[in-house]
């Protein structure tokens, strides 16, 4: 016998609220990850004590600026998703939980917006 | 019923650590690291796109010794995750549990860590003309 109304069985949430869908998009972003950080690693190497102009013609490869703004997002996705279920694992009180976890996406999203401006802005010639 | 004070799961400071359980916990911290390391990254595509001499101050910050260590710790991070994730990934789909199997997959993922930092770090500096 199952306490739970139909209604929140068939919405399948559970007591997060939230369903698998944080579950799955971590393990999503974390597959997509294995070769983008692979290819950013050996990008990074090839670009090791380079000059600036050297670093702006690599990024202004489109291949380069796309690849680079998917591993932002996937990035940033990933870190905030593990950094939530950090500050709720320690975290106890709700109210400071609450304020962590809005300051913790606010920086990821600052972050992402960042890097992917910054992409962008090389890439079109700036 | 009154709990008191009776211990919390999972009591840590019974336990005698353990390889599998250390790991566990460095690849939490090893994320927290890496999220720490995002900034930088921001900082190098954020003076790229600022210009050469602020390009210049990043790659100077980088050189310095303290730079060069912090990047080598984010480099171990990043590949002690990295492998480490792909372990969790096979731990998904139900494999790997046995704890002979466990032990073994943490000492290879441990392994392979170091062995991919010292070649990156190789790789990097023969990039940079063998200094």
């Amino acid at each position: 016998m199952s306490l739970r109304s139909p209604l929140g069985r068939v919405r399948g949430l559970g007591s997060a609220k939230s369903g698998t869908e944080h579950f799955w998009m971590q393990r999503v972003t974390a597959v997509a990850l294995i070769p983008l950080t692979l290819w950013f690693v050996y990008s990074v190497i090839a670009l090791a004590g380079e000059d600036h102009a050297t670093a702006t013609a690599w990024l202004q490869a489109p291949t380069t600026a796309v690849l680079m703004i998917v591993m932002i997002a996937a990035t940033f996705h990933h870190m905030q998703l593990g950094l939530q279920v950090v500050i709720e694992d320690y975290v106890h009180g709700e109210g400071v939980k609450i304020a962590s976890l809005m300051v913790m996406k606010g920086a990821s999203l600052l972050l992402a917006v960042a890097a992917a401006f910054a992409v962008l802005k090389v890439a079109f010639g700036g | 019923m009154s709990n008191g004070d009776r211990p919390l799961s999972p009591h840590l400071q019974i336990y005698a650590w353990q390889w599998t359980m250390a790991l566990s916990i460095l690849h939490r911290a090893s994320g927290v690291g890496l999220a720490v390391g995002t900034v930088i990254m921001v900082w190098w595509l954020m003076a790229l796109a600022n210009g050469a001499s602020a390009f210049d101050v990043v790659q100077t910050v980088i050189a310095h010794w303290f730079g060069k260590l912090c990047l080598l710790g984010w480099t171990w991070a990043l590949f002690y995750h990295l492998c480490n994730g792909i372990r969790h990934l096979v731990w998904d789909t139900g494999r790997g549990f046995e704890l002979d199997t466990a032990r073994n997959s943490g000492y290879l993922v441990f392994a392979a860590s170091v062995v991919f930092t010292v070649l990156a770090w190789i790789a990097g500096y023969s990039a940079m003309g063998g200094m």
